[in-house]
Formats: structure tokens, sequence, C-alpha cells
């Protein structure tokens, strides 16, 4: 809103004392609306403590008890795949501690790989190459317009499930082995001294910054631009690998070896997450296409070519110009597609993987009956999940808004 | 004065436009203009050459097309098994309803599409006379054709209920359900009741924060607890309501995304001319702000299409749990037939989606969204 005074550049008039504003009357409208207000809360109070009253009947009828004390019991079943440690032993709240270790793991594997495929696709799709451009189109258009579920299933059932066996698998690179037993890999085995390379790169980054801020006060004292994406990118690497190798190299691999009807040693990754993440990846990466798609577009054509009658290269342009406005369409509906993602990890349910929904919908539930609670923490996780994304998100969006005057 | 010019003679005539198709030409600016751009093309033409033959081979040429059992599909370098697929039509798209009743069903869609096609053809007249058909006729109709019980009509229950009729069932009435309250959502998010905004964020954020799998457990497991004692709910009517809740919140977000790109001066004019609250919105506002939202709209609808699959969690069985039911079938398992069966639901689905977003498309292009005030 701008006022008059802001409009005219004048000072407003001073009113005279006698005739002050008029004192806020009560209106109709006021009362209306003040009316139908006070309803709607009402009816909503009323359904919902309908809804309580109900639902302790119920609950004191069948004999399910309440709270979440069952919490501290004793879980008493397996799970399959696990990130931190977990026993039939352990409680009921370290099942949910699994369960959602394991769902934000898939979700954050899921979201990297989506990214990576779809900044690809969505390229692709600009590309002035016909054939290129039309692959990707054909990717979008036939992966977005299938249920993931069928897609998952499809993976699960019809894929993964007739892999040959450990002795007839893929052989992949890097002693990599893909059969009905899931997929395994080389597992790297810290050996003492690899502290300091953990250290070596935290003195990296700390020293990839304070170089780019010199080479930032540098060039605006002397006019002159390093290579400072390259010399930051050297420091990175270079100082870790140098200290890795210093120290001798100090990680050791575990191959996976075929041992009578299946592997030891290594990384088994279980065909219920593969399928999983290459589901959520694929699928996810298709609506991804389309947010970068569109963020590029979006960028006006006359942005590329006031930079090029400025004098700046395709590469800076790219870089200074079209990257930063499009960065600002693109973040909104990205974040939205990876809380997509997240949430269609609750799918799992249908593949096997214990994730939260399918440990608490499936086994806690058979186990406890307490469906209220049970449902309550799911939902719980994921609407925190979703509050806490939409105020990151809300704080990014701010940063990178426009400054409109 | 002035002097005038008139031209005399025929001016030369000019060099003929190159030609509506140009193969050579159009490969060079294409495909092979500079070493990035025809790197580009070896590597879509290797995986083009990597992937399509294997896909054939499996999809058309290996696959079995007739069969009276797994029998036909058993065997090494046998692809898809469409024998499966044609044996069991009658199940997809009937599910378990009784076979000498099916005609019921086939009715069903034939009044769903004589109620569709019309309302989708914009030169066809009588509108809002379709579309009393649609909203109040044709699911009143539906209800008594498919549950029976009247007219001699033998009661089939919605546990028998299946197949592509479930799948549409839900979509369709998902779909119906939540555009209206979508609307009232998103305008209750931007009314200056506070008590009716703070309301409606509430209800649009818990429902678009959680997933529909958590959705449809509540409504299987939570709402039986929620009614009181004695008073039970049907298993589809129960999905079907967590799937209009879910799908309004969407929707009202694709609402609101329209309500905002109208400039307030909309609402001064209507004000100026004295109009309420809802001859405004009804006649000046949603008018406007539905066409910009048919994008967001139409996307909200195919998302709850592909969605309906989720309903087989909670035991319907719909196009996908009637398909995957009958891998169990012992005359018909065989290693092709998973492959065979999600293929062709996921065409099915494909089928669907992709002509509704189709056909969005067309109907912006029409009402001409494209263009930006």
């Amino acid at each position: 809103m701008t006022s008059v005074a802001e409009l005219t550049g004048r000072e407003p008039v001073k009113r005279p004392p006698e005739s002050r504003p008029p004192r806020a009357r009560v209106t109709g409208d006021a009362i209306r609306a003040l009316l139908i207000q006070l309803i709607a809360a009402g009816a909503v109070i009323a359904l919902l403590v309908w809804l309580g009253v109900n639902t302790a009947t119920n609950l004191r009828r069948q004999g399910i008890a309440s709270g979440f004390d069952f919490l501290g019991e004793r879980a008493g079943f397996r799970i399959s795949q696990t990130l931190i440690p977990y026993t039939p032993d352990s409680t009921f709240f370290q099942a949910f501690l699994v369960g959602l270790t394991n769902t934000l793991f898939v979700a954050a594997l899921g979201i990297l790989f989506a990214t990576i495929i779809g900044f690809a696709v969505g390229i692709a799709r600009l590309s002035r190459n016909w054939l290129l451009a039309r692959l990707g189109t054909l990717y979008v258009e036939l992966i977005r317009n299938i249920p993931l579920l069928v897609f998952l299933l499809f993976l699960y059932k019809a894929v993964l499930a007739f892999l040959p066996g450990p002795r007839q698998g893929y052989e992949l690179p890097l002693g990599a082995n893909l059969n009905i037993r899931g997929l395994f890999v080389p597992r790297p085995i810290a050996e003492p001294g690899l502290m300091m390379t953990a250290i070596a790169v935290l003195v990296a980054i700390v020293a990839a910054i304070l170089f780019y801020g010199w080479a930032d006060r540098w060039r605006r004292e002397t006019g002159r631009q390093l290579p400072v994406g390259w010399i930051a990118a050297a420091i990175l690497l270079g100082i870790p690998a140098l200290v890795f190798y210093a120290t001798g190299s100090p990680v050791a691999f575990s191959y996976p070896t075929l041992q009578g009807l299946n592997f030891t040693g290594g990384l088994d990754i279980y065909p219920e997450f593969l399928a999983l993440l290459i589901g959520l990846s694929v699928y996810t990466a298709s609506f991804i296409a389309e947010v970068v798609r569109g963020g590029i577009l979006a960028v006006s054509r006359g942005q590329r070519e006031a930079a090029s009658a400025l004098g700046l290269r395709p590469g800076t342009t790219m870089r200074l110009v079209i990257v930063p406005q499009a960065v600002r369409v693109i973040i909104p509906p990205m974040t939205n597609q990876y809380l997509n993602l997240t949430k269609n990890s609750s799918l799992a349910v249908a593949v096997g993987y214990p994730d939260l929904v399918s440990v608490f919908s499936q086994t806690v539930l058979s186990l406890t009956g307490q469906a209220i609670e049970v449902v309550a923490i799911m939902m719980g996780v994921y609407l925190a999940l979703s509050i806490l994304t939409s105020v990151l998100m809300n704080w990014f969006n701010a940063r990178v808004a426009l400054v409109e005057r | 004065m002035a002097r005038h010019f008139v031209r005399s003679e025929v001016l030369a005539a000019r060099p003929a436009p190159r030609r509506p198709f140009d193969p050579i030409g159009w490969l060079s600016t294409n495909l092979f203009s500079s070493p990035l751009n025809i790197a580009a093309t070896v590597l879509s033409v290797a995986l083009i050459a990597k992937l399509l033959p294997p896909a054939l081979d499996w999809a058309i040429f290996d696959a079995v097309w007739v069969g009276s059992s797994r029998e036909a599909c058993v065997g090494p370098g046998v692809g898809a098994c469409w024998a499966f697929v044609w044996a069991k039509i009658g199940q997809f798209i009937h599910g378990h309803y009784p076979v000498g009743e099916r005609w019921r069903v086939d009715l069903f869609f034939v009044l769903f599409a004589a109620g569709l096609i019309p309302m989708a053809i914009p030169r066809v007249p009588f509108k809002r006379l379709n579309a009393v058909y649609l909203i109040l006729a044709l699911p009143l109709v539906s209800l008594l054709l498919l549950y029976g019980g009247v007219f001699g009509l033998r009661v089939v229950p919605t546990s028998q209920w299946g197949g592509l009729l479930v799948t549409i069932i839900v979509a369709a009435v998902g779909i119906a359900t939540s555009i209206p309250l979508g609307i009232l959502l998103a305008l209750g998010r931007r009314s200056k009741m506070p008590v009716i905004r703070m309301l409606s964020i509430a209800f649009i954020e818990f429902w678009r924060g959680i997933p529909l799998i958590t959705v449809l457990f509540m409504s299987s497991v939570m709402l039986p607890l929620f009614l009181p004692p004695g008073v039970d709910f049907d298993k589809l009517l129960r999905a079907l309501i967590g799937i209009a809740l879910y799908a309004s919140a969407y929707m009202a977000e694709a609402v609101r995304g329209g309500l905002q790109s109208l400039p307030r001066g909309q609402y001064e004019a209507a004000g100026s001319l004295g109009l309420g609250y809802w001859p405004t919105m009804r006649k000046v506002i949603l008018p406007q702000a539905l066409r910009v939202s048919i994008p967001g709209i139409v996307n909200t609808a195919i998302a709850l299409l592909k969605d309906t699959s989720l309903v087989i969690v909670i035991g319907l069985f719909d196009l996908l749990g009637i398909i995957q039911s009958n891998f169990a079938d012992s005359n018909w398992a065989s290693p092709a037939t998973p492959a065979t069966g999600y293929i062709f639901a996921a065409l099915v689905y494909w089928v669907m989606a992709f002509a509704v977003s189709r056909y969005s498309l067309f109907l912006e292009r029409r009402l001409d969204v494209g263009r930006r005030h």
C-alpha cells in the first residue's frame, strides 16, 4: 500500500483537531463476519469433540490401550535392513528410529539421483540436437504418466525378482555383482589414520573459502580475474588427496566374493531398497526435468542477448546471467518435488523396504492395535518434515527473491 | 501537389524459399552442426540401438499372442505373454463382478462416456444439461445400476467391484468432489475472516503434508473408530472419502494460484458495481481464476488418477490390484506373466493420463490461457 504522501511526495495536510476521525462503528457487515466465524469455529470444535467422544467410546469398548507408553516396550520383531543398531529386543521407539532413518536415507539418495537425472533430461530437452531433445521428451512423457506404484512393482516383482542367482549374476565394473539377492558392491573399510584425511577436508574447505574472499578483493583492487573455480577445486581436492596418500591410503575395500551359494564380504544392497531407490529417482526425475526446463525457458531471450551484447562469453553468460535467474524460478517447485519424493518413499510398503510407514502401519499396528497413535506418529513425522521444508523454503525464497521497489 | 507513384512494371521474381523438406539442410542444422552436436547424435543413436531392439523383441516379435494356459508362455526366449492379458481382460475390466451381471458395468461405462465425451467437445450444445446429467443423474443411476437391489437387479456388494471399474469410480468421484471442495478451501484461504482463513490453511497444509498411503490407512483403520459404535462404512466409500479430502487440498492450491493471478482491480471493480461477496466470486473472480487454474487442476486430476492405484494397500482390487492378484493363478503363472501384467497396467494408466494431459493442452490453447495480461 502506498499512501498519498508517498505518491505525491508531500506531507499530508494536518487535520484540524475538531475533525477527528469518526470512532469505528460496529456495522452490520462486521457483526455478520463475526457470527460466521463463530459458527465455523463452533462447528469445527463440535466436530472434533464428537469424533473424540466416539473414539473414546470405541476404544473403551474394544479394550484398546491408549497413550504412547508402548514406545518403551520391547518390540520383538525383526527389521531386515537397519542403519542403526536394532534387535528384536529393542524398544518400539528404536524401531521408530530405524524406520525414520531408513525413510530419510532412501529419500536423501533419491533426491540426489533424481536431481542429477532430472537436470540431464531437462537440459537434453532444450538441446539444439533434434534427436536428443526428442529422447528427453520421450522420457518425460513416458515416465510421468505412469503411476509410481506400477513402476515400483514392475521393478521389484518383474525385473529384480527374475535376476539370475548369485552364481550366474551379472558382473559389473569395480567388482560389483547384480543378482537376485541384490547388488553387491565393494565396501570401504576405514583404517587408522583416516582421521587425518577428514581433518584435511575441513582444512581444505576453510582454505577454499579464504582464497575465494582474497581473490575477490584482489580482483576489485587490480581488475584482474583469476580462474577462481579451478583453483578452488584444486584446493578442495588436492589437499585431502595429498594427505590421503601421505598417510598411506588408509582405506581398504572388502570385495564381494562368491562362496558356495552366496556372496560374502562387500556391501549387499537389497533388491527392496534398490527397487525403491531406482523407482523414486527415475519417476521424480521426470518432474524435475520439467521444472528445470521451465526455469531455463523462463529467463527471457533478451537477457541472453543483452549479456552477449556486453561481451560476456557463453559460459559466463550461463553462470552469471541465466542460472541465477533460472534458480529463482526453479527452487520453489524443486522443493515441492523433493517433498513429494520423500512422501512417495512411503510406497516402500509395496516393495517391503522397512521405511517408517511399512514398519509402523504393518508390524507395529498389528502388534499393538493402537491405530490412532501409530497413524498419528506417521503423520506427525511427515508433517514435521514438510513444515520444516517450507520454513527453509520461505527463508531461501526471501533471500533470492527479486528486491522490488 | 502530391506526387503519386504507380508501379508500371512487374518486380523480378525472388528466389524460391527453401524446400518445405530439405533433408540435408535439416540434418546439418539439427544433428551435425557442431562437434558437441555430433557427439549428442552419436550418443542418442547408441542409446536407441541399445534399448529399442530388445524392447521390440520382448513386446512384439518374441511375444506370445495366443494361448490358453501358461504352457504357451514358458520357455527360453519368450517375450511378453499377451495371451494372459487377453484371457483375463474381462476380469481386468469388471473385477470380481458376477459374470452374468457384467452388462451392468458395461452399461455404466457407456453412460459415463455418453456424459463425458459431449462435455469435452466444445462445439456440442446443452452444456448445462450435460453437467446436470454428469453431476447429479449419473452418480445416482450408476449407484442403483451397479449396486442393485432395485428393479429386480441383484445386489452386488462393493467388495465384488474391481478392476478398471473401481479405478474409474475412485478417480471420477475423487475429481468431481475435490474440485468444488478445493474452490471453497481456496476462497477460504484468501478470506478476510481470520478464523475461516486459519481453518482453511490448517486443513490444506495438513492434507498436503502427509503421504496418501497414510491417508488411506487412516481411512481404513481410524475412520471406524471415529464414528459412533455400530455405524460401519463400506470399505470403498472409506477410501473415497480419504481420497476426496486429500485431493481437495491439492485442488485448493491449484485454484489459489489462479486467484492470486487476478489483479486487485477486478475485486474493486466488482465492489464498485455493488456486488456482494458471492456474486463477485461467482460472476467476476472465479470464471477468470478457474481459467488460469486449468493446468494446475488438470495436473492434480492426473496425479489423482495415478494415485488411485494406491488403494491396493488397503485391500481394494482396482485395475492394478486385480492384475496383480491374477499372477497367483496357477494356470497362468510363468516368468513372463508379472512383467506382462505390469506393462499392461502401465499402458492403460499411460493412455488415460496422456489423453487427459493432451486434452488440457487443447483446452488451454482454446481458452487462450497462454496470453498474459
